[in-house]
């Protein structure tokens, strides 16, 4: 067990979750730990459980069974508010954003601005502070688009994903998950997205990234937790795994610690 | 009337929902608040002053909105589809209503609401055209600039990723088939100032009507897109067409058939316009 190491407490800790979709069983007792400020990749095969398990950690799911653990104390996150409070933010791979709003729209979504004063108090929204705010954060996370005034549904998809992560990063004040956040994009955006997530990682933020492209993985993580069948199977730090190791325990070929 | 119907409907329809009760909504606040007004007119609410016709306003909203606080609940909490819960309470309403007078319709209504609201007019302008530009209006102000409105299109264009940035998806439902309910309410109230009568078996294709202008007006029966203009514009090319079919000498029994099909072709424009941009 490597654990936090240090000693100190971990941020946030996920114990022997368990999650069932009718007979199908995404999640049979996972696994996870991290550690304030670091960045870690969740990697694993198709149908692994990386998805469910952080739907999990952002109270968009309940799970069957488990424990969640912040700041060693557990805790139930039971609606995606409840994540929020906590400072966590996620990027989710599908039905991440409204397609009928603009991209400000999306990136306030869930904590619209509102004017000052009496009309903001009957719920009058501030649209040009929200439109302002968000073009200079989509400039400053390197987001890409001819037009801010559009229904985000007709743009590329990986505008799209784009907005998702820089919502996500933008909010979040503790952990950010990005779920396959890369899948959808260009050379030029990839390196966008992390530059972010190093950017994000030095303002103290953890990150966890999900992806399938191991030298994306190995290039920005510190540690590696890799899922398999819905159980977490192995943890590596980066600097010292190869990525015959990391495809070994995907497989199962290579396993460190069974789903308890 | 139809205005506030529809105005009601728009939001419905942008989440994504649909209302087929409010036409029987409107019958039944109407015939609560008659029912109200001339049980404490003693029997004949002609001569009621004012007191009484407020009493009448009241019982009409609460009448409309607990028919639609009923459905905001078994669509959002018991998650029934909104056409089979609106369907079922279409009849209920409607049932309840003709229980409340056995079937006949209450024909004394305050003078002082119909002289007041059914026929006043100030400058020119009759009160109950005045009264629905008054609810149109706010009906835009509340969906184009505020929050509440904001989140009526987020949680049409998509529930789940409403759901996932913290908006409470089912109160907001339960809060819009409330509004809808309580404006058919207030439409109760408008046709009985208009009409002096409850006219219970007049409204069975209002329902219709409302979404038919809504949809014209442009608004996704898909939900996520729609303006309260465009239902504006809806509301009145029903009764364009048939002044164009006058003029023009075309019979008017050619006006639904007209309508339907621009009805049709709305749809389909609408369904166009999705499938390109989700290709994006
Ligand atoms: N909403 C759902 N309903 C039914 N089954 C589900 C649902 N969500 C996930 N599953 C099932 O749970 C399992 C794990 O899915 P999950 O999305 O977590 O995998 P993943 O590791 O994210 O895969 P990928 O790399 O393809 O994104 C799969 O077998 C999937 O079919
Ligand atoms: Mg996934």
């Amino acid at each position: 067990m490597t654990g936090s190491g240090d000693g100190t407490t971990p941020l946030l800790q996920a114990r022997d979750l368990r999650k069932s979709y009718g007979s199908v069983q995404a999640l049979r007792g996972a696994s996870f730990d991290l550690a304030a400020g670091e960045v870690v990749a969740l990697i694993g095969d198709n149908g692994a459980g990386k998805s469910t398990l952080v739907k999990c950690l952002s109270g968009v799911e309940a799970p069957d069974s488990g424990e969640i653990v912040i700041d060693g104390s557990p805790v139930v996150l039971d609606s995606p508010s409840a994540a929020r409070a906590h400072g966590i933010e996620t990027a989710y791979q599908d039905l991440a954003v409204a397609p009928d709003l603009d991209p400000a729209a999306n990136l306030f979504l869930g904590r619209e601005l509102r004017r000052p004063g009496l009309l903001g108090a009957l719920g009058m929204l501030d649209k040009q502070r929200m439109r302002r705010e968000a073009a200079e954060q989509f400039s400053r996370l390197g987001v890409t688009l001819q037009d801010i005034d559009v229904p985000i549904g007709s743009l590329s998809g990986g505008q799209r994903q784009s907005v998702a992560v820089a919502r996500s990063v933008v909010w979040a004040s503790r952990v950010v998950f990005l779920d396959e956040p890369t899948a959808a994009l260009g050379v030029v955006q990839r390196e966008r997205v992390l530059d972010v997530v190093r950017k994000v990682r030095d303002t103290g933020v953890a990150v966890v990234l999900i992806s399938h492209n191991m030298p994306e993985v190995l290039a920005v993580a510190d540690r590696i937790e890799v899922l398999r069948l819905g159980a977490r199977v192995a943890r590596f730090t980066a600097s010292d795994v190869t990525l015959e190791q990391l495809v070994g325990a995907m497989t199962g070929a290579l396993t460190q610690e069974e789903g308890r | 009337m139809l205005l506030v119907l529809a105005v009601g409907m728009t939001f419905v329809i942008i989440t994504a929902g649909i209302d087929l009760s409010v036409g029987s909504v409107l019958v039944f606040a109407g015939v609560v608040a008659a029912t109200v007004m001339e049980a404490l007119g003693g029997g004949d609410a002609t001569d009621a002053g004012p007191g009484v016709v407020i009493a009448g306003l009241v019982a009409a909203l609460v009448g409309g909105g607990v028919w639609g606080l009923l459905n905001g609940l078994l669509v959002a909490m018991a998650r029934i589809p909104p056409l089979i819960v609106t369907l079922g309470s279409f009849g209920a309403a409607l049932g309840a209503a003709q229980l409340v007078t056995d079937g006949v319709d209450v024909r004394t209504v305050p003078k002082a609401l119909r002289d007041g609201l059914g026929f006043g007019q100030t400058f020119q302008v009759p009160h109950m055209v005045a009264l629905a530009a008054v609810v149109t209006l706010a009906g835009a102000w509340l969906l184009h600039t505020t929050r509440f409105g904001r989140r009526t299109f987020a949680v049409g264009s998509s529930a789940e990723a409403a759901r996932r940035a913290g908006i409470p998806v089912r109160g907001h439902l339960v809060r819009v088939y409330t509004g809808v309910g309580l404006l058919a309410g207030l439409a109760g109230f408008m046709s009985l100032a208009y009409f002096g009568t409850t006219t219970i078996s007049g409204h069975s294709t209002d329902n219709l009507n409302a979404i038919a202008a809504v949809v014209l007006g442009g608004t996704s029966l898909f939900g996520g897109v729609g303006t309260v203009f465009g239902t504006v514009i809806g509301v009145f090319i029903p009764a364009v067409l048939t002044k164009g079919f006058v003029i023009v000498g075309v019979q008017q029994f050619w006006q639904p058939v007209a309508i339907s099909a621009v009805l049709v072709a709305a749809v389909w424009f609408d369904q166009v316009r999705r499938r390109s941009r989700d290709r994006g």
